[in-house]
């Protein structure tokens, strides 16, 4: 009980951060593009922006349409509260462990999938089941790495996986293909682009075309609160937190930031691939996974 | 000694009550919907209806708690054909009836190896009773055991419609009336996996580690196929039956998983995996029913079950809108909801058996869990497609435009499963030790009294890993409503309604949307090597420059149909055909076949009895 105050200060550190992470990149890629490119705080003007406008909304749209974007936020913010961010270490456990994290997850997906399909319009469908299809086709690289890392801690449970641990050769190489289920999650390239709005291509802003106004507010700050989830869990994966409060801070920004730059020199060195090709993408990332599993079970 | 009159008649053990549980919690909701869906019937088919309802959950409910092979083999007969009647029961159909006949043989192949295992087990046992065939069983030789088990497991596969044998469950359960399919879809297949655990865990004991790991292996591939033929099928009645056959898949997971690790020394592990089975059993057994008695009143409303014809229904019937979009969030495993709970301890069984197995062990669990893992992912987007183009957007026919909510019985039947799905997900923590208990005491693991629920109502079967529903339930309520509260009375903004973007076209109307075939394009194209789509493109030109008219289909193949049942009946039927030459129909040859025949019993009991 003592926990919670501290809970949910660190829920809203991360709630806070989170739109700076997707900050830093954007400035990362326009710097290594030599762009002098937008503030690092443009996420929050955007958002204080799309809180002060008006909001259009299609005739043609049902209540799911406008009950998305709540459930998206608050499936983020419950995956928030199960993550005890390694500097502070307290999450809520009881609740779940990162499996069902991961059906938190899905729970807001599944919305905001309805919602595409809602307004009628044959964009909003084709993201909806792009996304859909990504997912399911990354879901088992994600489950199998989650897997790997929770064999070498020995629980699935968050305060393990958090927990003090050695660097292994098999938590490595599932943290490898639990990269690219975040490049994929996140929608970055090479599977998706934010950055782009041309119908043919897109595949998450796809999905929320239709949206405006503060509902699109929520469904970005959701975006980037679930993207700073997973770049905590990914940096379990490489960097191991030792003992004491600063060390495990430092792992956090580290994890943060070198996820950061990965996901920026990627974004500008690939071009998207074609959607077809993501079944590729899934099985090389399960394949990986399942090689981490092979040294897992050698005991490496 | 021998005795062929059974001296028990009845068992319940708490497998058996829970089996009881799972036919009640389905019969009378399924029962209440079917007064109005009904009532467009004549009197006398509606007492008909009736009739063969009632016997079909009696003899369910009879099979269940029979004490002996011989009336459970009675019962189970009973069961096939009351249902078989009830998937006939619109017999002017021809679909039906061809229907029915699929399933009629096709659960007679079951029956039949079924009743070959229970003769070798009254020959070995001398008694029908379960007793006595469960000492028997123990003493058999390993290679009989093998037999029984082999035949005992097709039995009742072909009737749980595991893959491959599946393939009259996507024929029958559609074409019976809805609240039929529920019944059937719901509680009767889940019969057979009743067999399976009496007679498995319960009677031949759990076996060599292969007998779980062919269960396993059988349930991957039903997971699998039955998940992807669903995101193909745009017949909405059709997509359900396809999605039993992927979570009778998940449920024999669970059982397999249980055999397995109680042949490897792992009974914790073996008690949360039949435990996950079970509680994935009676979960789907409420979604299903839920999802089939929705799509009944849907198809009850528009008359249609093709979902490219539907749309917009969410405005129309809303409440029936509601109740399949929770039987959705349920079957999709979406938290709070229950199939989030059955499926969450599936995961964490094969994380407990990874994590105290060795070597290969570890790997195979891997496996099964990652393809948990890709049905679970395809099952949400196959529910994204089922719900979105059936109930939301705009109507794509007129019969979808003027359609209406259904009467209030069949709502109160909706609605009381729906309620049963959130309970059953949010109420976890209770129903988790229950089912638990039933579990150990079906692989006779001393448990002690039944756990009272935790903290938080939440669900913690090993180590540190826990989920807690209700505290889920309760962040998720919280927060939606903060945002909710904040929108709407704190700071208000201007909202404005408008057409959908249309790139500038004027007038979008339900042709421009997306369609189910569109949205299942992809995983066509993913799974292609499997399904191995064709298509058939038909242009009638005016010129070359101009098409007057242009057909596109698009099909797939079905692989099993194809290669493994038609070339089947060929054969039989090729048999029949040489088998005819051997009765012409002289008689001056039947008397040589007489004669023949005579000749060789005397010539064998001369060489026998010397």
């Amino acid at each position: 009980m003592a926990q919670i105050p501290l809970l949910l200060i660190q829920t809203a550190f991360i709630i806070a951060l989170a739109p700076l992470v997707s900050g830093f990149i954007r400035k990362l890629k326009d710097i290594l593009r030599m762009r002098r490119g937008a503030s690092i705080f443009q996420p929050y003007y955007n958002f204080a922006k799309l809180l002060k406008k008006d909001e259009v909304v299609s005739r043609n749209s049902s209540w799911i349409f406008a009950a998305a974007p709540v459930v998206v936020l608050a499936s983020s913010v419950a995956a928030c509260l199960l993550l005890p961010v390694s500097g502070i270490r307290v999450s809520a456990g009881v609740m779940g462990d990162m499996l069902a994290l991961f059906f938190i997850l899905a729970l807001g997906r599944f919305f905001l999938a309805l919602a595409g399909l809602d307004t009628a319009s044959a964009f909003g469908g084709m993201g909806s089941s792009r996304e859909m299809f990504i997912s399911s086709i990354l879901e088992p690289a994600a489950f199998v790495s989650l897997f790997v890392l929770s064999m070498n801690c020995g629980s699935t449970a968050a305060a393990a996986l958090a927990g003090t641990q050695a660097l292994r050769a098999s938590t490595v190489v599932a943290g490898a293909a639990f990269f690219m289920v975040v490049l994929a999650e996140t929608s970055r390239i090479p599977v998706d682009n934010r950055e782009t709005h041309l119908e043919l291509t897109m595949v998450h802003e796809a999905m929320v075309l239709e949206y405006s106004g503060r509902p699109l507010a929520l469904i970005e700050l959701a975006g980037h609160i679930k993207q700073a989830v997973l770049f905590v869990i990914l940096g379990w994966f490489f960097f191991p937190a030792a003992a004491g409060f600063s060390w495990r801070a430092l792992a956090f920004f580290a994890g943060m930031s070198v996820t950061g730059l990965a996901i920026a020199l990627i974004e500008i060195s690939l071009a998207k691939m074609r959607l077809f090709r993501v079944v590729d993408f899934g099985s090389f990332a399960f394949f990986i996974a399942l090689l981490a599993a092979v040294f897992a079970s050698m005991g490496m | 000694m021998t005795t062929f009159f059974p001296q028990q008649l009845f068992y319940l053990d708490p497998l058996a009550i829970f089996f009881l549980a799972v036919i009640g919690l389905v019969s009378l909701p399924s029962a209440v919907f079917s007064v109005g869906y009904l009532r467009s019937e004549s009197p006398a088919r509606r007492a008909l209806a009736w009739v063969l309802f009632l016997a079909f959950a009696l003899s369910m409910c009879l099979v269940v708690v029979s004490g002996n092979l011989f009336s459970f083999l009675v019962f189970w007969e009973l069961m096939s054909l009351f249902s078989y009647f009830l998937v006939v029961f619109d017999h002017t159909h021809e679909k039906s009836v061809r229907a029915g006949t699929v399933y009629f043989v096709m659960t007679h192949i079951g029956t039949a190896l079924i009743m070959a295992a229970f003769l070798i087990l009254y020959a070995q046992a001398g008694s029908f009773d379960f007793t006595a065939v469960k000492q028997a069983a123990s003493a058999m030789p390993g290679s009989a055991r093998n037999i029984v088990f082999l035949l005992l497991f097709l039995g009742f596969a072909a009737k749980a419609g595991v893959a491959p044998l599946h393939i009259w469950l996507p024929l029958a359960h559609p074409q019976a009336p809805s609240h039929i399919s529920s019944m059937m879809s719901g509680v009767m297949i889940k019969i057979a996996v009743y067999g399976m655990a009496r007679f498995f865990i319960l009677c031949l004991g759990t076996g060599p580690a292969w007998w779980g790991g062919c269960i396993l292996a059988f349930a991957v591939v039903s997971c699998l196929i039955g998940v992807i033929y669903a995101l193909m099928d745009h017949d909405l009645k059709r997509l359900l039956a396809y999605h039993s056959v992927e979570n009778i898949g998940i449920i024999l997971l669970g059982v397999g998983a249980a055999m397995f690790f109680t042949s490897k020394g792992m009974p914790a592990e073996a008690a949360l995996a039949l435990c996950a089975g079970l509680y994935h059993l009676i979960n789907h057994a409420l979604f299903k029913a839920l999802l089939f008695l929705c799509s009944g009143s849907v198809v009850k409303a528009t008359g249609i079950r093709d979902m490219e014809k539907m749309g917009g229904l969410i405005k129309v019937m809303p409440w029936t809108a509601g109740f399949f979009l929770v039987g959705a969030m349920g079957i999709s495993a979406l938290p709070p909801l229950n199939g989030f709970v059955s499926e969450w301890l599936m995961f964490q069984s094969f994380f407990a058996g990874i994590i105290n197995s060795f070597g290969g062990v570890k790997l195979y669990m891997v496996l099964c869990a990652a393809a948990l893992a890709l049905t679970s992912g395809l099952a949400a987007a196959c529910f994204v497609k089922a719900f979105g183009i059936t109930f939301l957007a705009l109507p794509r026919s007129r019969r979808a435009q003027d359609a209406h909510e259904v009467s209030l019985s069949m709502k109160l039947g909706m609605g009381f499963l729906a309620a049963m799905v959130v309970l059953f997900g949010v109420g976890a923590g209770v129903v988790f030790p229950l089912i638990m208990r039933v579990a150990q005491e079906t692989l006779g693991i001393p448990g002690g009294p039944v756990a009272l629920p935790t903290r938080l109502l939440a669900v913690a079967p090993v180590g540190q890993a826990s989920i807690s529903p209700f505290l889920m339930t309760a962040v998720l309520g919280l927060t939606a409503l903060a945002a909710f509260i904040w929108f709407r009375f704190v700071s208000r903004r201007k909202k404005s309604t408008y057409n959908t973007w249309d790139c500038g076209y004027y007038d979008l109307d339900s042709r421009n949307e997306y369609t189910a075939t569109a949205f299942s394009k992809k995983f066509r194209f993913a799974f292609s090597f499997f399904l191995l789509p064709y298509r058939k493109v038909d242009k009638i030109r005016e010129s070359f420059y101009h098409v007057r008219s242009f057909t596109y289909e698009t099909h797939t193949t079905a692989v099993f149909e194809k290669h493994i049942y038609k070339p089947l009946l060929g054969l039989i039927y090729g048999m029949a055909l040489r088998m005819r030459k051997l009765q012409p129909g002289s008689i001056n040859l039947y008397i040589l076949y007489i004669f023949l025949a005579l000749v060789i019993l005397i010539g064998i009991t001369g060489v026998l009895n010397p």
